[in-house]
């Protein structure tokens, strides 16, 4: 069963993010993006890590896919088709990734990963939490802390390029 | 770790994908585009995180973390760069990568 749905999860996340980079239609991309995105939650709900999926969920698939929404509507028509590009583009740039994805693919099917280890998983919410606010060996406090400046810093950046110029 | 699957199921699939959204930055010319191919790059990278973390280390959790970090990152990458788009749209009319120089020189 568990088999099953892996597979299922990771050919829609194959499919759908090929969709995504080829489809001409920009709206039509994002939402595939959007399937690559629950996918991927729901890998997570597999592997047991519940609140990463929420978070991926939410952020990913509810705050950054609409933002791409907005931002492709406020730019471009919604039935507006890309130009598609040029051949030599598309057959340089296919090559160096099936090169890329060839070499990375044979370099671990060479290496022989040990059995997964059997210890009992910790990922209840309640250490998830203190761990993130705890300042002593093996919390991330520090972290937490750096990543809240960066989001305050993104939101004042934000605000001061898009605001429109008054004196001009 | 789930049932029946190796750890190699999961990182050919998280190739694939680092690949493709590759793929999508070397060909697309439109920046919203580029942007979201980027965001493939990123989400292939987490869930190589995570399938490590609770393969190997199911006892710490510093993959889940690391993972918990980069989709914040990804958050504010996502909106400053979407603003640098609409004001350059406000500015040139375009955001194809190829017709936006004005800052170059």
């Amino acid at each position: 069963m568990e088999k099953i749905l892996f597979y299922i999860f990771s050919s829609v996340i194959i499919i759908f993010s090929i969709m995504c980079v080829t489809s001409r239609r920009i709206l039509r991309a994002a939402v595939f993006l959007l399937f690559v995105l629950l996918s991927a939650a729901g890998i997570f709900f597999m592997m047991s890590y519940h609140f990463l999926a929420a978070v991926q969920i939410t952020i990913y698939a509810g705050g950054i896919i609409v933002l791409f929404i907005f931002s492709i509507m406020l730019t471009s028509h919604v039935d507006e088709k890309l130009e598609a590009p040029a051949f030599k583009k598309v057959y340089f740039s296919f090559m160096a990734c099936l090169l890329g994805a060839c070499l990375t693919i044979f370099a671990f099917l060479k290496y022989e990963f040990p059995i997964p280890s059997s210890k009992q998983p910790v990922n209840s919410m309640q250490v998830i939490g203190k761990s993130l606010l705890n300042y002593e060996s093996g919390g991330y406090a520090l972290p937490f802390e750096v990543i809240s400046i960066l989001l305050l810093a993104a939101i004042v950046g934000t605000i001061m390029i898009t605001r429109r110029d008054e004196t001009k | 770790m789930i049932e029946g699957i190796g750890i190699e199921n999961i990182l050919i699939v998280n190739t694939l994908l680092f690949f493709i959204g590759i793929y999508g930055f070397l060909t697309r010319k439109n920046l919203v585009t580029i942007l979201m191919s980027v965001e493939l790059i990123l989400t292939a990278v987490n869930i190589n995180f995570v399938a490590f973390n609770k393969y190997y280390y199911p006892e710490n959790l510093q993959g889940h973390f690391f993972a918990l970090f980069v989709i914040a990152v990804a958050a504010t990458e996502a909106a400053v760069a979407i603003a640098i788009i609409i004001s350059l749209y406000r500015r040139i009319k375009v955001i194809d990568v190829e017709r936006a120089d004005e800052m170059k020189y």
